[in-house]
């Protein structure tokens, strides 16, 4: 089988359009909006603040907390029962793991940083819009991080990988392969790899090198709205 | 909050000060947007009143008309205070305070005006109906959440457009929406108005709030009249207050009301 033609006309190795911003909820330490498509993500940081219930806490170092949800309209389809559920728990964990290695958390102990991700509109690729939010949240709210973090979906379909998968892609019903990825962009050590899918061995080389071309690019979109926030 | 703030606040008052300088009765700008999450969402806005932010979506649904109202379909109104928009708000389910907001400005209002009318939502008579989910969220809390989220969910009917029903599966087809609106017969605006000592204020910034004794958010229609009343705070009122406050949120609600035309 052959995928020859993306549905929305996309190049194979085209982003969705992207606006990143910083500095969007005054409210909060640090915040972030990133759309790819109409894909719609919203990140906030509090803290470092002190952690309860106390058997949480850490004395060596700070913890790191992760929040996704998706805002009851934002689903295709049905209304999303709001509340966590096991999807939605799951994207938190792996975004924290996705997101601290780029932070030194024991200047934090017995602390919480506390980032929370609201997805307002969805069509795919939701937690790497997520953690891209993250990551620019974190770094408006000052803390001292090692690289940013920026995360891509990359698809394998049929005999093609493409790059920044969107919903109708994700419902192909041919063969596909979905590999959520996120990187510190300036070393391309990967914080998350998750795939959903069946992926040639070979095929994972071709993954990760069109990851770290895409991740390139989601950096320079998140660092322009650094500059267009802090020095125009 | 800081009890310097807090005296600051009382102070200025007293020498008929806001604390940001606005008049009593004076919103900060406000903005709305509509379509905000347009391929997900049945109907969606953003709505900004100075720093407060929020957002509200329309999702509709199918399901089987209650026994006592066979012939209608219904809301069913939400407000989530997100842990994002401020840190005294917590993970979990709904407080009581986005509870008491879901119903008093919410739903309260939009029902008791008949602003829609529940028989468009039924169907087919005691099988199916529509159900109208509002949900408001707050991304940043600078205060006054209660209007912003009141007119965010009527921003959002506005801005609602029903799904595709397929008669013969009896199912939704999300992926297609009809150019059918969802029709608001009026325009039901929930107006808070603060006492603090005996200033009354609207538009309370968050510093405001914290001194508030007493606050009443009143939603009033286009013709004048009162389709919901709900009081907080600590402090009672006497009748000459309320009839002062009810006053101001009625004036307040007519300008607000043509931002929505």
């Amino acid at each position: 089988m052959t995928y020859n033609k993306r549905s929305d006309g996309r190049k194979f190795d085209e982003l969705r359009p992207i606006k990143a911003e910083v500095g969007v909820i005054p409210r909060a330490e640090g915040s972030a909006r990133f759309q790819i498509g109409k894909t719609v993500a919203v990140a906030a940081v509090y803290g470092p603040r002190p952690l309860f219930p106390k058997f949480l806490k850490n004395n060596e170092r700070g913890v790191l907390r992760c929040y996704y949800n998706m805002l009851s309209f934002s689903g295709s389809g049905e209304r999303v029962r709001p509340g966590p559920s096991r999807r939605s728990k799951e994207i938190g964990l792996v975004t924290e793991k996705a997101l601290a290695p780029a932070l030194d958390l024991t200047a934090f102990p017995g602390s919480t940083i506390d980032v929370f991700i609201e997805l307002v509109q969805t069509d795919a690729g939701t937690r790497c819009a997520g953690i891209t939010a993250a990551a620019m949240a974190l770094a408006d709210a000052g803390f001292p991080m090692k690289d940013l973090v920026s995360a891509i979906a990359v698809g394998r379909i049929d005999d093609k990988i493409v790059i920044d998968v969107d919903k109708s892609e994700e419902d192909y019903e041919g063969g596909m392969a979905d590999i959520s990825i996120a990187m510190m962009p300036r070393t391309g050590q990967v914080t998350m790899l998750q795939m959903d899918g069946y992926l040639k061995r070979d095929e994972l080389r071709e993954v990760l090198k069109t990851a770290q071309k895409a991740c390139a690019e989601i950096y320079k979109n998140q660092k322009e709205a650094f500059e267009a926030r802090y020095t125009k | 909050m800081n009890a310097v703030i807090k005296s600051h606040v009382i102070s200025l008052l007293e020498k008929n000060i806001r604390y940001d300088k606005r008049k009593f009765d004076q919103f900060r700008p406000i903005e709305i947007e509509y379509g905000i999450s347009s391929k997900s969402a049945e109907g969606s806005a953003r709505v900004k009143i100075g720093e407060t932010e929020v957002v509200a979506g329309i999702k509709m649904e199918l399901g089987t008309p209650y026994p006592d109202q066979p012939d209608k379909g219904t809301i069913v109104a939400n407000v989530e205070l997100l842990p994002l928009s401020s840190p005294e708000f917590e993970t979990g389910p709904p407080g009581i305070e986005s509870i008491e907001l879901a119903r008093s400005v919410v739903d309260r209002g939009i029902r008791e005006s008949n602003a829609i009318d529940f028989k468009k939502l039924c169907i087919k008579k005691g099988e199916k109906m529509w159900i109208t989910y509002i949900d408001g969220y707050s991304i940043n809390d600078a205060g006054n959440l209660a209007d912003a989220i009141g007119l965010a969910a009527l921003a959002a009917l506005k801005d609602a457009k029903f799904p595709k029903y397929d008669e013969k599966t009896e199912k939704i087809d999300y992926e297609e929406k009809t150019k059918k609106k969802l029709e608001l017969k009026e325009l039901p605006i929930p107006i808070t108005v603060i006492k603090i000592r005996d200033k009354f204020i609207i538009d309370p910034l968050l510093e405001e709030e914290e001194c508030a004794e007493a606050r009443l958010t009143v939603t009033t229609i286009e013709n004048g009249d009162i389709v919901a009343l709900q009081k907080g705070g600590e402090a009672p009122l006497t009748e000459e207050e309320i009839e002062k406050m009810v006053d101001l949120s009625l004036e307040k609600g007519k300008e607000i009301r043509k931002l929505l035309k």
